[in-house]
């Protein structure tokens, strides 16, 4: 009995907050047919937001993967003095407002801010282009891979990458050959929660973006335009896209993971 | 010469877990370093696998200074209590490990590692992982691995620490065995005074961050320098300022000059050996080790007084 209540509970909540609302965006979007849909998502400024989308992912998530590593690495392998607070910094855009993160970023770089300045006078344009939005989805998605990462490497202790130093391998062999195998499972999930972090990012992105129809909207950017604009169905249509991206990223870790019970 | 330290120090924070220790290991030899934990016992062999700097002294493998050089480079087998299994590569890939960093040829790393998984008994169970393995075949594929770049010398942080009794001892026979045939300058470290005294040439009693004495197992147990050596390796007993094995005592059913009175407090026949617990009539208790054929012929019982002689007890000399 009380199982079963917790059981209505859990996935009582479940339908309200999650299911419904997703419910709502497939039903509306398909309202008037699929042919709509199709040609809402498959504008020349649709498409153009999807890329941009795919286009800053690509970018940010291999550098968050790749920091997030070595960050792991750094905190749970090579105790340093600042430790705890690089622990605490890589929490912060958990903890941040992503329009505060773009704010930031508008005033650093800025036509006056502290690199703004220096970086137009070289001819370089950060705001309101690709460097800025990449640089606002990268800040809020750096702690996926880091927290998957590091209980997993306290977890496996350093009794196999000793024994492997002892039987001859470098830093880097034993990184790849030992260190990497174990904690592959926690990166490849890591970088899941990243890339669906930064296919959803918004706010930060809509701060420094500029918003430029065709040029510098993001799928999100894009659905949140079109809902403006009284455009419903194209508002719809985009945002099922985006949740079958997400959907196709989650599945496509869950294929990946039985794996693991092999061995 | 195989190994030698001199006058090691290594210090953990406001820990020293060694301090001013010195060691010579034979080539070909097999060593122990057995004390309790805290003793530092680990910690020596893990710097002389290099896998701890020391803050002072010097660690010196077949005749070269190996203070400095990276564990990588030393030439040592490190065996790990817990077997640090590659747990994503199986028995086969386990074992090659080491010949494969070494970029041998394909064809040799094969033949090798086939050698090996006879050696160590482990053939049927080559393209298995780890975790299809039971402890012992575990720590048995971790000493194959260990041995496949053939190191100078071979390590082991108690081996079979982790492995239930039955397992402790045939392993410890086989590893008998096995030194027997690859002769390579192996030190284990262990807790377990019959497990060191069962496989080593060579004892080195550790306590308190120092080496307490080096020796033989026959000389550790006869002419122990120390009454933590005289009470750690093999049990005794402590009478006034005297030290003496339990097995030692005489007990006498009339008075004699010398002995001391006691009362049996508590008979226990183990089968083979039987000890009696005495009430001595000073103060305090202490209890005889003797045969169950030597208890029937004293016909001891609960209650009984008894004169109790200490012949061959010894005395030490003011801790130093």
């Amino acid at each position: 009995m009380r199982r079963l209540t917790l059981r209505t509970v859990a996935l009582g909540y479940l339908a309200l907050i999650l299911l419904g609302p997703l419910s709502v965006v497939f039903w509306r979007a398909f309202e008037k047919g699929f042919g709509p849909a199709w040609n809402a998502v498959t504008t020349p400024e649709a498409l153009h937001a999807f890329q941009l989308t795919l286009v800053i992912a690509a970018i940010a998530v291999p550098a968050n993967t790749i920091f997030g590593v070595l960050c792991a690495l750094l905190i749970v392998r090579h105790p340093f003095p600042g430790k705890g607070l690089l622990n605490a910094l890589v929490d912060l855009p958990l903890a941040l407002s992503p329009v505060v993160v773009g704010f930031a970023l508008f005033l650093l770089y800025g036509r006056t801010g502290w690199f703004g300045s220096w970086l137009s006078g070289h001819g370089i344009q950060v705001l309101f282009a690709l460097p800025s939005m990449i640089l606002a989805t990268a800040f809020v998605s750096i702690p996926f891979v880091v927290r998957e990462v590091v209980p997993v490497l306290r977890e496996i202790g350093t009794d196999q990458e000793q024994a492997a130093e002892t039987l001859g391998a470098s830093q880097w062999q034993t990184f790849r050959r030992v260190t990497f195998p174990a904690i592959r499972w926690a990166v490849a999930y890591g970088v899941v929660l990243t890339t669906a972090r930064s296919l959803g990012e918004y706010g930060a992105v809509s701060v420094v973006s500029g918003r430029l129809a065709g040029q510098t909207e993001t799928a999100t950017l894009y659905v949140s335009d079109r809902y403006e604009n009284f455009d419903i169905v194209g508002a719809y249509a985009a945002s099922v896209v985006l949740a079958l991206m997400a959907i196709v990223v989650l599945l496509t870790m869950n294929l990946l993971r039985p794996k693991e019970g092999v061995h | 010469m195989g190994i030698r330290v001199e006058g090691v120090t290594k210090r953990f924070g406001s820990f020293t877990a060694l301090n001013d220790v010195s060691l010579d290991v034979q080539q070909g030899s097999l060593t122990a370093l057995l004390g309790p934990s805290g003793s530092g016992k680990s910690t020596l062999l893990r710097v002389i696998a290099g896998l701890e700097r020391p803050d002072a002294g010097r660690v010196t493998i077949s005749g070269e200074d190996a203070t400095s050089v990276a564990p990588r480079k030393r030439g040592v087998g490190f065996v790990f209590q817990h077997y640090a299994a590659f747990k994503h590569m199986t028995v086969r890939g386990n074992i090659a490990f080491g010949l494969k960093i070494r970029k041998r040829p394909r064809a040799e790393v094969r033949a090798r590692v086939d050698e090996l998984l006879a050696l160590v008994q482990l053939q049927p169970f080559a393209d298995r992982y780890p975790s299809q393995l039971s402890g012992g075949q575990r720590q048995r594929m971790a000493l194959a691995r260990a041995l496949a770049v053939e190191p100078k010398v071979l390590l082991l942080d108690e081996p079979f620490g982790a492995l239930d009794t039955r397992v402790r001892g045939e392993l410890r026979e086989w590893l008998h065995r096995l030194h027997d045939e690859v002769r390579v300058t192996t030190v284990f470290v262990t807790h377990d005074q019959e497990e060191a005294m069962a496989l080593a040439d060579q004892i080195a009693v550790l306590h308190d961050g120092r080496i307490e004495q080096v020796g033989s197992p026959r000389d550790l147990y006869d002419q122990p320098q120390t009454p933590f050596v005289m009470s750690f390796v093999g049990a005794a007993a402590q009478l006034g300022e005297r030290w003496v094995r339990q097995h030692d005592l005489d007990l006498k059913l009339e008075p004699t000059a010398g002995a001391l009175e006691a009362r049996v407090e508590r008979i226990a026949r183990l089968g083979f050996e039987a000890r009696v617990e005495l009430q001595l009539a000073g103060s305090g208790t202490i209890w005889a080790q003797m045969t169950c054929a030597e208890l029937n012929r004293l016909e001891l019982e609960r209650g009984a007084t008894v004169w109790v002689m200490a012949d061959r007890a010894r005395v030490f000399a003011e801790s130093s």
